[in-house]
């Protein structure tokens, strides 16, 4: 095989091809992202989390701003979530945080309101707020007993 | 009638832990003279050309093909359940997941392994290997040593770009043919495929199997008989070995990632 | 015409002259015996023939030589090492004083011939690419290969490729050259010229050759020594004692052995007079 220029030239643009597609594959589908962690923590305490899981979404209206860290049990045996958010986010002391299904099928993921106080929450801190995941099976049997409880009213 | 069959799979289990050591063995050899000067880069050039880009075309057209028949195939299973929406999703993970490092790995082991093989065995047939011994040139520095980098090189890079035209594939066959809404079908596939789950898995698996193929291409090259029944054997064992060998390791890293 | 120490024709002789030595070499191919005892010796810048019959193992001694080959037994030494016993890495030392052209020439088909035949000066030494041209030009005029620089083995004829690679056995002048079989397959033309080249090497440079061949004219013309190899054993001395001699086995080969015109004809009358005496 003679050197080739030309042969050269197009095994790097091969070169370039596949590590071009390696990186597609890894940051902009699988979401490997440069950046590091977000920058701010928070903590937030649920009674049930359901199918969360970590590196599930966090999203304030529906944008996503972070995801979980970290899934643990507290030492009162309740579930305990670390969020690893967005530095540039300013999120007030009464934040609330819930899980919440995307779709009906969908993956598990954590919504956060702002509140309205001035102070502001900051990293470390925990979400005062927090509204478990809901569970079909709790949802009707509420049901049932409300519709147990319109019964026995009316009576 | 009986004892003769014991003894005789007694000495080939001995004989298949000797042929195992051999070949790592000649692993540790390629090891060795590939961090050694001189580096051969123009080979090594020469070589990712040969099993690289020459198989671009057919893992490119077979990327895109396979990703169409999973928007097809996952299109009319989906359906059933009112999710098409997780059309990309579906043809995603199975693409990054499974069908890319293998079918890639398997394609090409088809055709730049077999290739690889058969010229390094005509090689040997020809006493180009010996001609290069008596010159004192290592053929295992020379010859082999380029051609098991090169496809550690290619194969992964194949396996990316597999994937990325069977994403592409699934892209045309469900948005273009069925309907489905293409940023729906996009952004199905980014949210479900992790890197850490699913990427990293799938780049693992397309290093090993390049280690694979590599290896078992020219060792079986290296140590063919030297006559053109030895280059055939060579040849045909190289697919066949290192197609099993693929399908076993897939198995195994997929079980040890899930863990 | 220089001729070596021995002038008997029997097995091996005076053991300092000779610069490769085989000793009671034992070497089998699956049922059949190649070598029983070998023991003979090269002598060294000198240009020494092996002769034998198809299957006498003529490729076999030269591989044994160059370590490609170990045997079973015996040991063969080149320049006073023992090349049986050492190891790869230890013999790439030893190769580097040897040159072998191989039947076929062994060139590398993925290579033109120009970076064939400068191969060992671009591993093996520091010249600058314009030396290696220079030389590598030489050489390829020298076995009558012009102009083929920048083709490669496959549009070369069979001949042409055996010249070629002769050409990259010499590029680096070893001091050692084993040629197997280099005649084989040539026009009278080219044989002459190879044998001239041959000679003119050794005549100047003082190489030690050892060279494999059955086209017995060139080989009684050109061989200071001749080893015939028979019944894994060898028969050595002067082409003058071989022409002599009266072992059977020498006759019946001389006899027989016809290659070309220059073959039988002007040798058998010899040998049938040599014989009835």
């Amino acid at each position: 095989m003679q050197p080739s220029p030309i042969r050269d030239f197009i095994v790097g643009l091969f070169v370039l091809a596949g590590l071009g597609a390696i990186a597609y594959l890894s940051i902009q589908v699988g979401g490997l992202s440069y950046k590091g962690p977000g920058g701010l923590e928070l903590i937030a305490s649920f009674d049930e989390i359901g199918g969360l899981a970590e590196r599930a979404p966090v999203a304030i209206s529906g944008v996503k701003v972070g995801q979980v860290s970290r899934v643990e049990l507290d030492p009162q045996l309740r579930a305990r979530v670390t969020l690893d958010l967005d530095s540039s986010l300013v999120l007030p002391v009464d934040t609330a945080a819930s899980i919440r299904t995307s779709g009906l099928l969908g993956d598990q993921f954590i919504a956060l309101e702002p509140g309205g106080e001035e102070e502001v929450l900051k990293s470390g801190e925990e979400i005062g707020f927090t509204e478990s995941a809901l569970s079909i099976e709790r949802l009707i049997g509420k049901f049932v007993n409300n519709a147990g409880l319109d019964t026995e009213e009316t009576k | 009638m009986r004892p003769a069959f014991v003894s005789r799979l007694g000495f080939g289990t001995l004989e298949l832990v000797s042929h195992l050591g051999r070949v790592a063995l000649f692993l540790g050899h390629i090891g060795r003279v590939a961090v050694r000067k001189p580096y051969r880069l123009r080979r090594l050039v020469n070589e990712v050309f040969d099993s690289g880009v020459l198989s671009l075309a057919i893992v490119c057209l077979s990327g895109a093909t396979v990703g169409a028949v999973l928007g097809l195939q996952g299109y009319t299973t989906l359906s059933r359940f009112g999710a098409t929406g997780s059309l990309g999703a579906v043809v995603g993970l199975s693409l990054v997941r499974e069908l890319g490092p293998v079918l890639t790995a398997l394609l090409v082991t088809g055709r730049a392994g077999s290739a690889m093989a058969a010229e390094i065995a005509s090689m040997v047939t020809t006493g180009q290997i010996d001609g290069l011994r008596m010159m004192s040139i290592d053929p295992v520095d020379f010859v082999i040593a380029p051609k098991a980098l090169a496809m550690l090189i290619a194969l992964p890079m194949l396996s990316a770009l597999f994937t990325s035209f069977g994403f592409f594939g699934g892209y045309v066959v469900g948005v273009e043919l069925l309907g489905l809404d293409g940023g729906m079908y996009v952004s199905s596939l980014e949210r479900s495929i992790d890197f850490r789950d699913d990427v990293a898995q799938s780049l693992v698996k397309s290093v090993v199997f390049a280690a694979l193929v590599g290896t078992i291409a020219t060792y079986r090259g290296f140590h063919a008989e030297p006559t053109s029944a030895g280059v055939s054997a060579a040849t045909t064992g190289t697919v066949v070995v290192a197609s099993l060998a693929i399908l076993l390791f897939d198995y195994v890293i997929t079980a040890l990632w899930s863990v | 015409m220089a001729t070596s120490g021995g002038q008997r024709a029997v097995d091996g002789g005076p053991a300092d002259e000779f610069r490769i030595r085989f000793d009671g070499v034992q070497l089998r191919r699956g049922d059949r015996r190649v070598f029983d005892g070998l023991s003979c010796g090269f002598a060294r810048a000198q240009i020494n023939v092996v002769l034998g019959g198809s299957g006498a193992g003529k490729t076999t001694l030269l591989r044994l030589i160059g370590g490609l080959t170990r045997p079973e037994s015996g040991s063969v030494y080149v320049a006073d090492e023992d090349v049986t016993r050492l190891s790869e890495r230890e013999l790439f030392r030893t190769r580097a004083r040897i040159g072998m052209l191989f039947q076929g020439g062994a060139l590398l088909d993925s290579m033109t011939i120009f970076e064939n035949v400068a191969l060992p000066l671009r591993e093996h030494t520091q010249l600058s690419e314009r030396d290696i041209a220079a030389e590598v030009t030489r050489r390829l005029v020298a076995v009558g290969l012009p102009d083929t620089e920048y083709l490669y083995p496959r549009q070369l004829s069979g001949g042409m490729n055996r010249r070629a690679a002769l050409a990259r056995t010499i590029v680096t002048d070893p001091e050692i050259v084993l040629c197997d079989e280099p005649f084989s397959g040539l026009d009278p033309i080219n044989v002459r010229r190879i044998e001239a080249l041959l000679v003119d090497l050794n005549r100047r440079l003082g190489l030690t050759m050892i060279i494999t061949s059955h086209h017995l004219a060139s080989s009684l013309r050109m061989a200071d020594r001749i080893v015939f190899l028979v019944d894994g054993r060898a028969i050595a001395g002067t082409p003058e004692d071989l022409l002599r001699s009266t072992d059977q086995r020498v006759l019946e080969f001389l006899r027989a052995d016809s290659d070309g015109p220059e073959g039988a004809p002007r040798i058998a009358p010899a040998v049938a007079s040599a014989g009835r005496t």
